[in-house]
Protein backbone atom coordinates (compact mmCIF):
# COMPACT_ATOMS: atom_id res chain seq x y z
CA UNK A 1 0.00 0.00 0.00
CA UNK A 2 1.57 3.65 -1.21
CA UNK A 3 2.07 5.91 1.55
CA UNK A 4 1.15 9.44 1.01
CA UNK A 5 3.90 11.87 2.54
CA UNK A 6 2.20 15.25 3.75
CA UNK A 7 4.89 17.77 3.10
CA UNK A 8 5.99 19.01 6.18
CA UNK A 9 5.01 22.53 6.68
CA UNK A 10 7.45 24.75 6.94
CA UNK A 11 6.24 27.69 9.43
CA UNK A 12 9.56 28.50 11.05
CA UNK A 13 10.85 29.66 7.72
CA UNK A 14 7.82 31.86 7.11
CA UNK A 15 8.16 33.48 11.10
CA UNK A 16 11.87 33.63 10.50
CA UNK A 17 10.86 36.35 7.84
CA UNK A 18 7.91 37.61 9.59
CA UNK A 19 9.56 41.25 9.83
CA UNK A 20 9.34 41.54 5.95
CA UNK A 21 5.78 40.81 6.28
CA UNK A 22 4.77 43.32 9.29
CA UNK A 23 6.62 45.91 7.16
CA UNK A 24 4.55 45.89 4.03
CA UNK A 25 1.86 46.52 6.52
CA UNK A 26 2.70 49.24 6.45
CA UNK A 27 1.65 50.51 3.06
CA UNK A 28 -1.30 48.51 3.39
CA UNK A 29 -2.34 50.33 6.18
CA UNK A 30 -1.77 53.67 4.41
CA UNK A 31 -3.92 52.12 1.38
CA UNK A 32 -6.60 51.20 3.94
CA UNK A 33 -6.73 54.74 5.75
CA UNK A 34 -6.56 56.93 2.39
CA UNK A 35 -9.14 54.62 0.23
CA UNK A 36 -11.20 54.40 3.43
CA UNK A 37 -11.33 58.43 4.64
CA UNK A 38 -11.48 59.20 0.82
CA UNK A 39 -14.18 56.71 0.31
CA UNK A 40 -15.97 58.55 3.74
CA UNK A 41 -16.18 61.94 2.57
CA UNK A 42 -16.34 61.31 -1.32
CA UNK A 43 -18.84 58.90 -0.74
CA UNK A 44 -20.96 61.67 1.25
CA UNK A 45 -20.86 64.24 -1.48
CA UNK A 46 -21.58 61.82 -4.55
CA UNK A 47 -24.61 60.23 -2.40
CA UNK A 48 -26.34 64.17 -1.92
CA UNK A 49 -25.35 64.62 -5.30
CA UNK A 50 -27.58 61.11 -6.27
CA UNK A 51 -30.47 62.91 -3.93
CA UNK A 52 -30.61 65.90 -5.64
CA UNK A 53 -33.76 67.27 -7.40
CA UNK A 54 -31.77 68.31 -9.98
CA UNK A 55 -30.86 65.48 -13.14
CA UNK A 56 -27.71 67.76 -14.65
CA UNK A 57 -26.16 66.71 -10.48
CA UNK A 58 -28.25 63.49 -9.77
CA UNK A 59 -27.33 61.67 -13.12
CA UNK A 60 -23.91 62.10 -13.80
CA UNK A 61 -23.44 60.96 -9.63
CA UNK A 62 -25.19 58.17 -10.30
CA UNK A 63 -23.51 57.22 -13.75
CA UNK A 64 -19.87 57.52 -11.71
CA UNK A 65 -21.44 54.98 -9.29
CA UNK A 66 -22.79 52.19 -11.45
CA UNK A 67 -19.11 52.54 -13.23
CA UNK A 68 -17.54 51.52 -10.16
CA UNK A 69 -20.24 49.07 -8.30
CA UNK A 70 -20.33 47.26 -11.96
CA UNK A 71 -16.30 46.49 -12.70
CA UNK A 72 -13.40 44.38 -11.17
CA UNK A 73 -11.74 46.59 -8.80
CA UNK A 74 -8.55 44.58 -10.24
CA UNK A 75 -9.40 46.03 -13.81
CA UNK A 76 -10.16 49.50 -12.26
CA UNK A 77 -6.47 49.61 -10.74
CA UNK A 78 -4.93 48.09 -13.59
CA UNK A 79 -6.76 50.85 -15.83
CA UNK A 80 -5.45 53.67 -13.96
CA UNK A 81 -1.82 52.23 -13.85
CA UNK A 82 -1.68 51.10 -16.96
CA UNK A 83 -3.92 53.53 -19.25
CA UNK A 84 -4.27 56.62 -18.03
CA UNK A 85 -0.57 57.10 -18.66
CA UNK A 86 -1.74 55.66 -22.96
CA UNK A 87 -4.83 57.98 -22.43
CA UNK A 88 -3.69 61.44 -20.62
CA UNK A 89 0.24 61.34 -20.08
CA UNK A 90 -0.11 60.95 -16.65
CA UNK A 91 1.72 58.21 -15.07
CA UNK A 92 0.95 57.63 -11.71
CA UNK A 93 3.05 55.89 -9.56
CA UNK A 94 1.86 52.47 -8.59
CA UNK A 95 0.78 53.55 -5.02
CA UNK A 96 -0.80 56.79 -6.24
CA UNK A 97 -2.86 54.89 -8.73
CA UNK A 98 -3.87 52.58 -6.57
CA UNK A 99 -5.20 54.62 -3.89
CA UNK A 100 -6.90 56.92 -6.50
CA UNK A 101 -8.67 53.63 -7.64
CA UNK A 102 -9.91 52.24 -4.78
CA UNK A 103 -10.55 56.01 -2.87
CA UNK A 104 -13.27 55.94 -5.76
CA UNK A 105 -14.42 52.68 -5.44
CA UNK A 106 -15.08 52.97 -2.31
CA UNK A 107 -16.52 56.35 -2.59
CA UNK A 108 -18.72 55.06 -5.28
CA UNK A 109 -20.32 51.91 -2.34
CA UNK A 110 -19.93 54.33 0.41
CA UNK A 111 -22.54 57.12 -1.95
CA UNK A 112 -25.22 53.98 -1.91
CA UNK A 113 -24.73 54.21 1.72
CA UNK A 114 -25.27 57.65 2.63
CA UNK A 115 -28.04 57.86 -0.22
CA UNK A 116 -30.04 54.60 1.65
CA UNK A 117 -29.00 56.01 5.36
CA UNK A 118 -30.31 59.46 4.37
CA UNK A 119 -33.28 58.23 2.95
CA UNK A 120 -34.32 56.30 5.70
CA UNK A 121 -34.42 58.87 8.35
CA UNK A 122 -38.41 60.00 8.60
CA UNK A 123 -40.01 62.58 6.73
CA UNK A 124 -41.15 64.59 9.62
CA UNK A 125 -37.79 64.92 10.83
CA UNK A 126 -37.09 66.94 7.67
CA UNK A 127 -40.11 68.59 8.21
CA UNK A 128 -39.25 69.68 11.87
CA UNK A 129 -36.08 70.87 11.18
CA UNK A 130 -37.45 73.10 8.11
CA UNK A 131 -40.23 73.96 9.97
CA UNK A 132 -37.87 75.66 12.23
CA UNK A 133 -36.11 77.33 9.93
CA UNK A 134 -33.40 75.06 9.15
CA UNK A 135 -31.92 75.18 5.70
CA UNK A 136 -30.47 71.92 3.72
CA UNK A 137 -27.28 72.06 4.74
CA UNK A 138 -27.53 72.97 8.84
CA UNK A 139 -30.29 70.59 8.54
CA UNK A 140 -28.31 67.95 7.29
CA UNK A 141 -25.50 68.56 9.43
CA UNK A 142 -27.34 68.94 12.62
CA UNK A 143 -30.61 66.37 12.33
CA UNK A 144 -30.60 64.28 9.22
CA UNK A 145 -27.15 62.84 9.20
CA UNK A 146 -26.44 62.26 12.60
CA UNK A 147 -29.75 59.95 12.59
CA UNK A 148 -28.42 58.08 9.79
CA UNK A 149 -24.97 57.91 10.40
CA UNK A 150 -26.29 55.73 13.63
CA UNK A 151 -27.83 53.57 10.54
CA UNK A 152 -25.28 52.89 8.51
CA UNK A 153 -22.64 52.28 10.81
CA UNK A 154 -23.04 48.25 10.14
CA UNK A 155 -23.09 49.23 6.03
CA UNK A 156 -19.84 51.05 6.53
CA UNK A 157 -18.04 48.34 9.02
CA UNK A 158 -18.89 46.05 6.14
CA UNK A 159 -17.44 47.67 3.72
CA UNK A 160 -14.25 49.19 5.07
CA UNK A 161 -13.39 45.46 6.38
CA UNK A 162 -14.00 44.35 2.30
CA UNK A 163 -11.95 47.77 1.08
CA UNK A 164 -8.77 46.44 3.72
CA UNK A 165 -9.10 43.17 1.75
CA UNK A 166 -9.37 45.18 -1.64
CA UNK A 167 -5.72 46.55 -0.98
CA UNK A 168 -4.10 43.06 -1.51
CA UNK A 169 -5.27 43.84 -5.17
CA UNK A 170 -2.44 46.85 -5.46
CA UNK A 171 -0.14 43.78 -5.52
CA UNK A 172 -0.64 43.09 -8.80
CA UNK A 173 0.31 46.79 -10.02
CA UNK A 174 3.80 46.41 -7.74
CA UNK A 175 2.54 48.16 -4.55
CA UNK A 176 4.95 46.46 -2.47
CA UNK A 177 2.09 46.24 0.39
CA UNK A 178 1.81 42.68 2.40
CA UNK A 179 0.19 40.27 -0.53
CA UNK A 180 2.81 41.66 -2.83
CA UNK A 181 5.85 40.85 -0.20
CA UNK A 182 3.78 37.18 0.65
CA UNK A 183 3.68 36.00 -3.74
CA UNK A 184 7.37 37.62 -3.59
CA UNK A 185 8.48 35.86 -0.31
CA UNK A 186 6.61 32.31 -1.46
CA UNK A 187 7.57 32.15 -4.93
CA UNK A 188 11.37 32.62 -4.01
CA UNK A 189 11.10 29.84 -0.98
CA UNK A 190 8.66 27.61 -2.15
CA UNK A 191 6.40 27.65 0.58
CA UNK A 192 3.06 29.54 -0.02
CA UNK A 193 0.55 27.47 2.32
CA UNK A 194 2.14 28.66 4.97
CA UNK A 195 3.13 31.81 3.93
CA UNK A 196 -0.36 32.74 2.81
CA UNK A 197 -1.63 31.09 5.92
CA UNK A 198 0.57 33.68 8.19
CA UNK A 199 -0.54 36.43 5.91
CA UNK A 200 -4.24 35.23 6.50
CA UNK A 201 -3.52 35.89 9.78
CA UNK A 202 -1.96 39.30 9.64
CA UNK A 203 -4.88 40.71 8.10
CA UNK A 204 -7.63 39.19 10.04
CA UNK A 205 -5.35 41.08 13.64
CA UNK A 206 -5.28 44.47 11.36
CA UNK A 207 -8.75 44.23 10.41
CA UNK A 208 -10.57 42.25 13.49
CA UNK A 209 -10.09 45.64 15.81
CA UNK A 210 -11.57 47.78 13.64
CA UNK A 211 -14.36 45.51 13.80
CA UNK A 212 -14.36 45.40 17.62
CA UNK A 213 -14.38 49.41 17.38
CA UNK A 214 -17.34 49.83 15.08
CA UNK A 215 -19.24 47.21 17.70
CA UNK A 216 -18.26 49.86 20.05
CA UNK A 217 -19.73 52.64 18.01
CA UNK A 218 -22.92 50.83 17.75
CA UNK A 219 -23.52 50.23 21.23
CA UNK A 220 -22.57 53.95 22.62
CA UNK A 221 -24.97 55.03 19.69
CA UNK A 222 -27.48 52.90 20.76
CA UNK A 223 -27.20 53.88 24.53
CA UNK A 224 -27.43 57.97 23.22
CA UNK A 225 -31.01 56.68 22.13
CA UNK A 226 -32.30 55.50 25.25
CA UNK B 1 -44.05 95.54 17.47
CA UNK B 2 -46.97 96.42 15.40
CA UNK B 3 -50.24 97.29 16.70
CA UNK B 4 -52.53 94.93 18.76
CA UNK B 5 -54.88 93.65 16.00
CA UNK B 6 -53.43 94.41 12.63
CA UNK B 7 -53.27 91.71 10.14
CA UNK B 8 -50.39 89.70 10.98
CA UNK B 9 -50.72 86.74 8.11
CA UNK B 10 -52.73 87.09 5.42
CA UNK B 11 -53.31 84.25 2.64
CA UNK B 12 -54.56 84.98 -0.98
CA UNK B 13 -56.35 82.98 -3.36
CA UNK B 14 -54.97 80.11 -2.09
CA UNK B 15 -54.55 76.90 -4.10
CA UNK B 16 -52.84 73.23 -4.20
CA UNK B 17 -53.38 70.55 -6.27
CA UNK B 18 -51.49 67.08 -5.63
CA UNK B 19 -51.25 65.42 -8.92
CA UNK B 20 -54.77 66.52 -10.60
CA UNK B 21 -56.88 66.54 -7.30
CA UNK B 22 -57.09 69.94 -6.24
CA UNK B 23 -56.96 70.05 -2.73
CA UNK B 24 -57.41 73.66 -1.49
CA UNK B 25 -59.63 75.88 -3.94
CA UNK B 26 -59.26 79.30 -3.26
CA UNK B 27 -58.51 80.21 0.31
CA UNK B 28 -58.59 84.29 1.32
CA UNK B 29 -57.95 84.46 5.04
CA UNK B 30 -56.50 87.68 7.00
CA UNK B 31 -55.36 86.21 10.85
CA UNK B 32 -55.36 89.46 13.04
CA UNK B 33 -52.76 89.20 15.98
CA UNK B 34 -53.49 87.64 18.66
CA UNK B 35 -56.07 85.86 16.98
CA UNK B 36 -56.78 82.09 18.03
CA UNK B 37 -57.99 80.32 15.43
CA UNK B 38 -59.49 77.02 15.15
CA UNK B 39 -59.51 75.62 11.78
CA UNK B 40 -62.45 72.12 11.85
CA UNK B 41 -63.61 69.80 8.74
CA UNK B 42 -64.05 66.27 7.69
CA UNK B 43 -60.79 64.32 6.49
CA UNK B 44 -60.05 65.36 3.22
CA UNK B 45 -61.34 69.45 3.78
CA UNK B 46 -57.62 70.35 3.16
CA UNK B 47 -57.29 72.24 6.69
CA UNK B 48 -54.03 70.57 7.48
CA UNK B 49 -52.93 70.98 3.86
CA UNK B 50 -54.15 75.33 4.44
CA UNK B 51 -51.77 75.03 7.63
CA UNK B 52 -49.01 73.63 5.65
CA UNK B 53 -49.13 76.13 3.30
CA UNK B 54 -49.02 78.91 5.40
CA UNK B 55 -45.23 78.09 6.33
CA UNK B 56 -44.68 76.54 2.75
CA UNK B 57 -43.75 73.34 4.77
CA UNK B 58 -46.27 72.32 1.04
CA UNK B 59 -46.18 74.72 -1.67
CA UNK B 60 -48.98 76.35 -2.83
CA UNK B 61 -50.05 75.78 -6.72
CA UNK B 62 -50.80 79.18 -6.25
CA UNK B 63 -51.63 82.34 -4.32
CA UNK B 64 -49.64 84.48 -2.14
CA UNK B 65 -48.44 84.80 1.45
CA UNK B 66 -47.56 88.37 3.02
CA UNK B 67 -45.94 88.10 6.35
CA UNK B 68 -46.30 91.28 8.50
CA UNK B 69 -46.92 93.55 5.27
CA UNK B 70 -44.34 91.98 3.12
CA UNK B 71 -45.10 89.41 0.54
CA UNK B 72 -43.47 86.18 0.53
CA UNK B 73 -41.86 84.81 -3.00
CA UNK B 74 -41.70 86.17 -6.25
CA UNK B 75 -44.82 86.10 -8.55
CA UNK B 76 -43.97 83.42 -11.13
CA UNK B 77 -45.69 82.37 -14.40
CA UNK B 78 -49.89 80.64 -13.64
CA UNK B 79 -50.30 82.59 -10.24
CA UNK B 80 -47.72 80.68 -8.74
CA UNK B 81 -45.30 82.05 -6.23
CA UNK B 82 -41.54 80.99 -6.37
CA UNK B 83 -39.95 81.18 -3.26
CA UNK B 84 -36.35 81.05 -2.28
CA UNK B 85 -34.80 78.71 0.62
CA UNK B 86 -33.10 81.57 2.48
CA UNK B 87 -36.53 83.50 2.69
CA UNK B 88 -38.57 80.68 3.35
CA UNK B 89 -35.95 79.57 6.20
CA UNK B 90 -36.31 83.33 7.29
CA UNK B 91 -40.68 82.70 7.03
CA UNK B 92 -40.44 79.63 8.79
CA UNK B 93 -38.74 80.54 11.56
CA UNK B 94 -41.41 83.27 12.41
CA UNK B 95 -43.84 80.96 12.09
CA UNK B 96 -43.78 77.73 14.00
CA UNK B 97 -45.49 74.49 13.49
CA UNK B 98 -45.86 71.84 16.24
CA UNK B 99 -47.06 68.17 14.11
CA UNK B 100 -49.30 65.87 14.64
CA UNK B 101 -46.41 63.23 15.53
CA UNK B 102 -44.25 65.61 17.38
CA UNK B 103 -41.54 64.91 14.97
CA UNK B 104 -38.98 65.38 18.26
CA UNK B 105 -35.19 64.79 17.56
CA UNK B 106 -34.60 61.45 19.12
CA UNK B 107 -30.82 61.70 19.19
CA UNK B 108 -31.36 65.20 21.10
CA UNK B 109 -32.53 65.25 24.76
CA UNK B 110 -35.18 67.59 25.20
CA UNK B 111 -33.26 70.16 26.24
CA UNK B 112 -31.65 70.04 23.34
CA UNK B 113 -34.51 69.78 21.09
CA UNK B 114 -35.53 72.71 22.06
CA UNK B 115 -32.34 74.80 21.98
CA UNK B 116 -31.95 73.89 18.95
CA UNK B 117 -34.03 76.64 17.01
CA UNK B 118 -32.52 79.11 18.65
CA UNK B 119 -29.05 77.76 18.58
CA UNK B 120 -28.42 77.10 15.25
CA UNK B 121 -31.34 79.09 13.11
CA UNK B 122 -31.22 82.08 15.58
CA UNK B 123 -27.83 82.25 16.22
CA UNK B 124 -27.91 82.73 20.31
CA UNK B 125 -25.15 81.82 22.55
CA UNK B 126 -25.12 78.40 23.62
CA UNK B 127 -25.72 79.71 27.87
CA UNK B 128 -28.35 81.89 26.79
CA UNK B 129 -30.03 79.23 24.22
CA UNK B 130 -29.97 76.37 27.53
CA UNK B 131 -30.99 78.72 29.94
CA UNK B 132 -34.15 79.96 27.89
CA UNK B 133 -35.07 76.43 26.45
CA UNK B 134 -35.17 75.58 30.35
CA UNK B 135 -37.65 78.05 30.81
CA UNK B 136 -39.64 76.66 28.06
CA UNK B 137 -39.70 73.79 28.97
CA UNK B 138 -41.01 74.39 32.69
CA UNK B 139 -43.80 76.26 31.37
CA UNK B 140 -44.89 73.29 29.77
CA UNK B 141 -44.35 71.33 32.97
CA UNK B 142 -41.23 69.39 31.99
CA UNK B 143 -38.82 71.25 33.68
CA UNK B 144 -37.45 68.29 35.00
CA UNK B 145 -37.56 65.57 31.81
CA UNK B 146 -34.55 68.34 30.21
CA UNK B 147 -32.32 65.64 30.12
CA UNK B 148 -34.75 62.85 28.77
CA UNK B 149 -34.45 61.55 25.17
CA UNK B 150 -38.15 61.35 23.57
CA UNK B 151 -38.01 57.96 23.57
CA UNK B 152 -38.28 57.67 27.28
CA UNK B 153 -41.10 60.41 27.26
CA UNK B 154 -45.14 59.74 27.08
CA UNK B 155 -46.73 60.78 23.91
CA UNK B 156 -48.57 64.07 25.95
CA UNK B 157 -44.78 64.79 27.40
CA UNK B 158 -43.64 64.80 23.48
CA UNK B 159 -45.72 66.78 22.27
CA UNK B 160 -45.07 69.27 25.31
CA UNK B 161 -41.46 69.34 24.42
CA UNK B 162 -42.25 69.83 20.54
CA UNK B 163 -44.42 72.58 21.91
CA UNK B 164 -41.88 74.58 23.60
CA UNK B 165 -39.48 73.78 21.18
CA UNK B 166 -41.79 75.96 18.70
CA UNK B 167 -42.42 78.36 21.43
CA UNK B 168 -38.35 78.91 21.66
CA UNK B 169 -38.35 80.56 18.51
CA UNK B 170 -40.99 83.04 20.03
CA UNK B 171 -42.83 82.88 16.65
CA UNK B 172 -44.98 85.42 15.58
CA UNK B 173 -47.70 83.17 14.35
CA UNK B 174 -47.93 79.40 15.66
CA UNK B 175 -49.58 76.89 13.77
CA UNK B 176 -51.36 73.18 15.41
CA UNK B 177 -51.24 70.44 13.01
CA UNK B 178 -53.74 68.10 14.95
CA UNK B 179 -51.52 68.24 17.93
CA UNK B 180 -54.17 65.30 19.78
CA UNK B 181 -54.45 63.43 16.84
CA UNK B 182 -51.88 60.79 17.76
CA UNK B 183 -52.12 60.72 21.44
CA UNK B 184 -54.08 58.36 23.78
CA UNK B 185 -57.40 60.07 25.08
CA UNK B 186 -55.97 60.34 28.55
CA UNK B 187 -52.90 62.43 27.29
CA UNK B 188 -55.02 64.79 25.01
CA UNK B 189 -56.14 66.57 27.86
CA UNK B 190 -52.26 67.34 29.43
CA UNK B 191 -51.31 69.14 25.98
CA UNK B 192 -54.37 70.66 25.38
CA UNK B 193 -53.86 72.39 28.88
CA UNK B 194 -50.70 73.47 28.02
CA UNK B 195 -51.97 75.17 24.28
CA UNK B 196 -54.75 76.63 26.78
CA UNK B 197 -52.18 78.47 28.84
CA UNK B 198 -50.44 80.03 25.98
CA UNK B 199 -53.20 82.14 25.40
CA UNK B 200 -52.16 84.67 28.06
CA UNK B 201 -49.11 85.33 25.82
CA UNK B 202 -51.69 86.71 23.12
CA UNK B 203 -49.71 85.33 20.64
CA UNK B 204 -51.58 84.46 17.15
CA UNK B 205 -52.41 80.52 16.71
CA UNK B 206 -54.04 78.58 14.26
CA UNK B 207 -54.95 75.22 15.17
CA UNK B 208 -56.50 71.98 13.00
CA UNK B 209 -58.28 70.25 15.64
CA UNK B 210 -61.28 67.89 15.89
CA UNK B 211 -61.43 68.31 19.54
CA UNK B 212 -64.86 70.80 19.39
CA UNK B 213 -65.49 71.33 23.29
CA UNK B 214 -61.51 72.85 23.30
CA UNK B 215 -61.82 75.07 20.33
CA UNK B 216 -64.85 76.34 21.29
CA UNK B 217 -63.42 77.85 24.82
CA UNK B 218 -59.45 78.45 22.74
CA UNK B 219 -60.78 79.83 19.71
CA UNK B 220 -61.06 83.57 19.17
CA UNK B 221 -62.57 82.51 15.81
CA UNK B 222 -63.52 79.62 13.80
CA UNK B 223 -62.72 78.45 10.04
CA UNK B 224 -65.38 75.77 8.74
CA UNK B 225 -63.40 73.79 5.43
CA UNK B 226 -65.53 72.14 2.78
CA UNK B 227 -63.28 71.12 -0.05
CA UNK B 228 -60.93 73.02 0.02
CA UNK B 229 -63.62 76.29 0.91
CA UNK B 230 -63.99 78.07 3.79
CA UNK B 231 -67.52 77.22 4.53
CA UNK B 232 -67.63 78.90 7.63
CA UNK B 233 -65.74 81.67 9.55
CA UNK B 234 -66.90 83.65 12.29
CA UNK B 235 -66.53 83.66 16.23
CA UNK B 236 -66.98 80.06 18.15
CA UNK B 237 -70.44 80.52 19.31
CA UNK B 238 -72.16 81.19 16.24
CA UNK B 239 -70.44 78.72 14.08
CA UNK B 240 -70.71 76.09 16.69
CA UNK B 241 -73.97 76.91 18.13
CA UNK B 242 -75.96 78.46 15.12
CA UNK B 243 -74.06 77.54 12.03
CA UNK B 244 -75.40 79.09 8.53
CA UNK B 245 -74.13 76.15 6.48
CA UNK B 246 -76.04 72.58 6.13
CA UNK B 247 -72.68 71.64 5.41
CA UNK B 248 -71.27 72.68 8.98
CA UNK B 249 -74.76 71.53 10.73
CA UNK B 250 -74.45 67.79 9.91
CA UNK B 251 -70.22 67.84 10.38
CA UNK B 252 -71.17 69.22 14.15
CA UNK B 253 -73.75 66.47 14.58
CA UNK B 254 -71.83 63.83 13.99
CA UNK B 255 -69.74 64.82 17.32
CA UNK B 256 -73.17 65.22 18.84
CA UNK B 257 -74.41 62.11 18.02
CA UNK B 258 -73.82 60.13 21.34
CA UNK B 259 -73.90 62.02 24.53
CA UNK B 260 -74.49 60.59 27.93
Amino acid sequence: MPTITMPELQFGEVFANIDLLLEACGLTLALWAVALAAGLSGGLLVGLARLSPRRWIAWPARGYVELFRNTPVLVQLIWFYYALPVVSGIQLPAFAAAALALSLNASAYCAEIYRGGIQSVAAGQWEAGRALGMGRLRLLRRIILPLAVRRMVPAFTNRAVELAKNTSVASIITVHELMYTARLFSSQNYIPMETFTVVAMIYFLLIYPFTLASYALERHFAAGRA
Amino acid sequence: MTVAGDVVLQVEDLHKSFGSTEVLKGIDLSVRRGERIAILGSSGSGKSTLLRCMNVLEMPTRGRLILDGEAVGKPAAGGATRYREAELNRLRARVGMVFQQFNLFPHMTALENVMEGPLSVLGRPKAEARRTAQRHLERVGLGGKADAHPARLSGGQQQRVAIARALAMDPEVLLFDEPTSSLDPELVGEVLGVINDLSEDGRTMLLVTHELGFAYHFATRILFLHEGRILEDGPPEQVLKSPREERTRRFLDRFTAFRF
